[in-house]
């Protein structure tokens, strides 16, 4: 397989987005409530888990922003910073930096030095250079990484005569054992820097019943023979060096042998002490102690006094056995059945989740798609060949569409994702965006936990970028106009997502001045968009934002006017089976709503007949379907009707006609229609010959294949694996001629030549 | 039904490219075979809506969505011969795949470069853009199919 | 010799490579996201014979954490070493007063900590 390190990092990227989520989320809590300890604790533990990651893997310039990002949080923690004003809004700033740092080092891509500088000088002068220059070693240090506080020197070869000899002596204190230490461990440490001869002396022993296990009685002096510094030797008592009297000393030569000890004189100290020889008595068995250290053995000799001390010999590892059964008693099992513990181990395996490669969802994706579309078919043909509704065969299959669906939905549920990352991206085009213009803007968001297919996550970061800055950059009024008016100083713009009967819904508003009609209005003529005579009502006003070539010259700043219109942010959610829809009320502001399908993947439809075609309307686009009778029908213009609903006049299309597969019967009495809602409360009634079913289907995009259709939002297969396409209602309406009469000329048959031809505009 | 016309050593030539040839609007045409996927039989289309006339529309191929072009109308060639035209040679142009309805598959050819001419250049005829060469083969000319050229781009308009 | 290691680290990252640093050693290794986790997988599992715990966590940190582990009879003993990226001796100390065994500094070398391991574990 590839290689676990890869795989490591790969996650800490993944981790670091988790991190720099909850490192968001913090921020924005502290800037909208409050900044109570927990929640800078959180920061703090976002940057510094970063940190600690990015010095694992040797990511220099991450470290060092992530260290001074985070010694700045740290005197928030310890209350010498207060995170507010200025301060906080550098925060969010170095929250975004840390973020592009991060997705720099997992793209391998250089950083733009000239846009962290700034940021790291308002961090120093936060800090004060002398914290960051008290602060560099350490960082130096840690950005070497890989290195270990304790050195532990390698072993070298022992035994040499010609290394120098030193004397070793060692006092642990009672504390020594208390945090875990172990003697024998060390001395082990020493063997590894050469040769070594250890000896124990117990003069402050106390008598075996005041004897306290707890409490070291023993002193060791450690003859070794290495050519490794001082420096080494005292490294390998690095955890416990204030936990006991320790002296080390270069010894005369003179290899000392076995059982000799070195001449008190040279020790370096004036205890006495004598050599232990295996002594029952004793708590630790030092011949046990002095094999062990041999340099030449490396066989370790249980005891067996401790191991069958333990219950669970057999389910213990060799190191417990190994333990002298001194001060520190062996530890005992917290549960008699502990041998059966183990099987508990993956339990102890934090959150079970899985990372999945994309594409092999997508294929589960797609093949619970086939499955559906099969299952469909099945049912088709078992129908075809007269097999009754209860009997078996059919009940089984209704069994195995539920069964269908139920998987379905779950793999569709592996793909969703709530929209709170997104919404945070957004939070950042705010910040940027209305710091450019020296606007005060919040943002305020919603439903963040709205989940949504992953891919139409991402495709729609774009268009609500543009949304976002649009309201920031045009729909907000300046600080000064906002006080004149009697607003806040700081404008709002609330972004908000939630589910509406199986779509999603998201909303940008702002609390700005609303949509210039006037000079909308004007702006259209201009650019003769619309004739100059127009008459339009508001919401048509509103909604020639959305015309290709709208683009009000002079209000293009820096930020929106990228050449992007509303046009395209229009398609680019039309492409993602949505509708944006637009709202405005003079000084009090401008919603954008957009309505989303929650997964590209499936979509309940009606499946009807016209003209000898099969076509699926999305479901939840029809609000009701009626008979027509001749009493309802209005004649509206010399091509059009209109059809009284309730006393409410709805304009008639004929579905054939608009897709063009024949022209205007004139006479719709008996047929079927379908009335259509929008987001907008514009409809209309979408005239059909037959409903032939109501089913899922599988949604098979258009786009890759051929191109946009107009009026289509994509096809799917049905039962009979005839291809059907899925009407994209709000479209077909939008640019739907609304002739329900015939021609009286000529008639161009398959051609509607009323104008109204729609471009293809993509092949 | 397709035999194989080529002589071995003509294979092993690195000059030489096998070709599909078939038969549109009762002329020759052919494809390099390494742009085709598949030949299979024709199926109903489901017509696209606001499409140009040569797009026959879409049709179930084992779960994709196959657009199917009638070449005979691309090329505006003779489109009388509507019911013979049943055949789909199923092509890959970079990352897209369509369908091409023809009137028959007629062999598999081994054409050497050397063999190839470019087409005369008649601005008179639309589609001189449609043929990157020419060769003569038993006696009949045939072009070779510029399918990039077929193809409308993404955002080419309706015809 | 098969020696059993609990980590506790709530970065996932660091909860991986310790893993990855000890099984490539043949160290069983048990991981747990924060102290109270520790804890809770402590109850799971038979005494390890070393743990090793970041400072730095939500819930329980790892002071507390040792010190909860340290009033425990049965793992008064366990060696415990601290994995973090603090270095600041008063951070030490207060990490040695609540019984820690060992200190390391993050970024670690895996090879030493295995050693570091073997030190104070066998």
């Amino acid at each position: 397989m590839s290689d676990p390190m890869a795989e490591i990092k790969a996650s800490f990227f993944v981790e670091c987005e988790e991190l720099l989520e909850s490192l968001q989320d913090g921020l924005q809590v502290i800037y909208d409530e409050s900044d109570d300890e927990e929640t800078i604790n959180v920061v703090f533990r976002a940057v510094h888990s970063i940190k600690g990651g990015a010095g694992a893997f040797g990511l220099d310039t991450l470290v060092s922003f992530a260290h001074k990002f985070e010694t700045t949080l740290d005197e928030v923690r310890s209350g010498r910073l207060k995170a507010e004003g200025n301060v906080l809004k550098l925060f969010f700033t170095c929250g975004d930096m840390l973020g592009d740092l991060v997705r720099e080092a997992r793209d391998d891509e250089t950083h733009d030095e000239a846009r962290l500088e700034p940021v790291v000088n308002d961090l120093e002068k936060l800090i004060g250079t002398d914290e960051v220059t008290g602060e560099q070693t350490n960082i130096e240090f840690e950005v070497t990484a890989l290195s270990l506080d304790l050195d532990i020197g390698t072993p070298e070869d022992a035994g040499l005569g010609s290394d120098p000899a030193w004397r070793v002596s060692f006092t642990p204190s009672s504390l020594l054992y208390a945090n875990g230490n172990e003697p024998q461990f060390l001395f082990r440490a020493l063997r590894d820097l050469g040769e070594i001869e250890v000896t124990c002396e117990t003069p402050d022993l106390p008598h075996l019943a005041e004897l306290d296990p707890e409490h070291g009685h023993m002193s060791w002096v450690i003859s070794l023979k290495t050519n490794e510094a001082k420096d080494a030797i005292r490294e390998a008592f690095e955890f416990v060096e204030d936990l006991c009297q320790l002296d080390i000393a270069q010894s005369q030569d003179q290899p000392p042998g076995l059982g000799n000890l070195p001449p008190a004189d040279h020790s370096g100290t004036d205890e006495p002490m004598a050599t232990m020889g295996g002594d029952a008595d004793l708590p630790a068995p030092p011949d046990e102690i002095t094999s062990d250290t041999d340099a030449t053995s490396d066989e370790v000799h249980p005891s067996p006094a401790s191991g069958s001390d333990v219950p669970t010999a057999d389910a213990r590892p060799d190191p417990q056995d190994l333990e002298p059964a001194s001060a520190p008693p062996p530890p005992i099992p917290s549960d008699p059945s502990a041998p059966n513990a183990r099987r508990g181990q993956n339990n102890a395996t934090p959150k079970a989740t899985v990372r999945v490669d994309l594409d092999r969802i997508d294929r589960l994706v797609n093949l619970v798609g086939e499955i559906v579309i099969n299952q469909a078919m099945l049912s088709q043909s078992v129908e075809a060949v007269g097999i009754p509704p209860n009997s078996p065969v059919r009940t089984g299959l209704e069994e195995f569409q539920q069964l269908t669906r139920d998987i379905q939905e779950s793999v569709m549920m592996i793909r969703a994702q709530p929209v709170k990352s997104l919404f945070q991206r957004m939070s950042r085009i705010v910040r940027e965006s209305s710091a450019d213009i020296k606007k005060d803007v919040r943002l305020r968001t919603e439903g963040e936990n709205t989940e949504v297919d992953k891919t139409v996550i991402e495709r729609l970061a774009d268009p609500l970028t543009h949304m976002i800055r649009n309201a920031v950059d045009h729909g907000l009024e300046s600080n000064a106009e906002r006080e004149t008016l009697g607003k806040s100083r700081e404008g709002n713009v609330y972004l908000s997502a939630l589910h509406r009967s199986g779509r999603v819904v998201i909303e940008v508003r702002d609390d700005g001045a609303g949509i210039n009609r006037e000079k909308v209005l004007a702006k259209a003529i201009e650019k003769g968009l619309i004739p100059p005579e127009s008459q339009l009502s508001d919401g048509e006003i509103d909604n020639l934002l959305f015309l290709p070539g709208f683009s009000t010259a002079d209000e293009v700043s820096n930020l929106s006017g990228r050449g992007v219109g509303m046009d395209v942010v229009r398609s680019s959610i039309q492409a993602l089976g949505g509708r944006v829809s637009i709202h405005s009320e003079p000084g009090e502001g401008t919603t954008f709503s957009i309505s989303l399908p929650l997964t590209l993947a499936v979509l309940d439809g009606m499946v009807v007949r016209v003209e000898d075609e099969t076509l699926v309307i999305p479901l939840n686009a029809i609000f009701e379907t009626l008979a027509v009778s001749s009493d309802d029908l209005r004649t509206f213009g010399p091509s059009t009707h209109v059809i009284n609903i309730r006393d409410t006049f709805v304009p008639l299309i004929d579905l054939g006609t608009e897709l063009g597969y024949r022209s205007p019967l004139g006479d719709y009495t008996g047929g079927v229609v379908l009335l259509i809602g929008q987001e907008d409360g514009l409809s209309a009634a979408v005239i059909v010959d037959s409903i032939e079913d109501q089913r899922q289907v599988v949604i098979k995009g258009l786009q890759d294949s051929y191109g946009r259709v107009p009026g289509i939002a994509a096809a799917t297969i049905l039962g009979d694996g005839q291809i059907a396409l899925i009407l994209d209602p709000a479209d077909l309406i939008a640019q739907a001629s609304g002739r329900t009469k015939p021609y009286s000329a000529v008639d161009p048959c398959n051609h509607p030549s009323d104008g109204t031809t729609l471009e293809v505009r993509e092949w | 039904m397709v035999t194989a016309h080529t002589s071995n050593d003509k294979t092993r030539d690195s000059n030489v490219h096998e070709y599909l040839s078939f038969l549109v609007g009762g002329q020759d045409y052919c494809v390099d075979i390494m742009q085709v996927r598949e030949i299979r039989g024709g199926a109903k289309a489901t017509t696209l809506p606001h499409s140009p006339d040569y797009m026959r529309g879409v049709i179930n191929l084992r779960g994709t969505v196959l657009p199917i072009m009638d070449l005979a109308s691309r090329l505006a060639l003779d489109t009388e011969t509507d019911g013979d035209r049943n055949v789909i040679i199923v092509v890959a142009i970079s990352d897209r795949i369509v369908g091409l309805m023809v009137d028959a598959v007629s062999d598999i050819l081994a054409i050497a470069e050397d063999d190839l001419q470019p087409p005369p250049d008649l601005p008179a005829d639309q589609q001189r853009n449609f043929v990157s060469a020419l060769t003569i083969m038993e006696n009949r000319m045939i072009r070779v199919l510029d399918l990039t050229a077929v193809l409308p781009s993404q955002d080419e308009e309706a015809a | 010799m098969t020696i059993q290691v609990l980590a506790v680290d709530d970065s996932r990252t660091m909860r991986d490579m310790v893993r990855l640093a000890l099984t490539s050693e043949g160290i069983q290794t048990h991981l747990a996201e924060d102290g109270v986790h520790g804890l809770e997988v402590l109850d799971e599992i038979s005494p390890p014979d070393a743990i090793i715990t970041d400072i730095n966590m939500p819930r329980m940190d790892g002071f507390g954490f040792i010190d909860a582990v340290r009033t425990r009879e049965e793992f008064r003993s366990i060696p415990i070493l601290v994995l973090t990226t603090e270095s600041a001796s008063e951070m030490k100390a207060r990490a040695r007063e609540a019984g820690a065994t060992g200190w390391i500094v993050k970024p670690f070398d895996p090879a030493k900590l295995v050693k570091a391991l073997r030190m104070v574990a066998g």
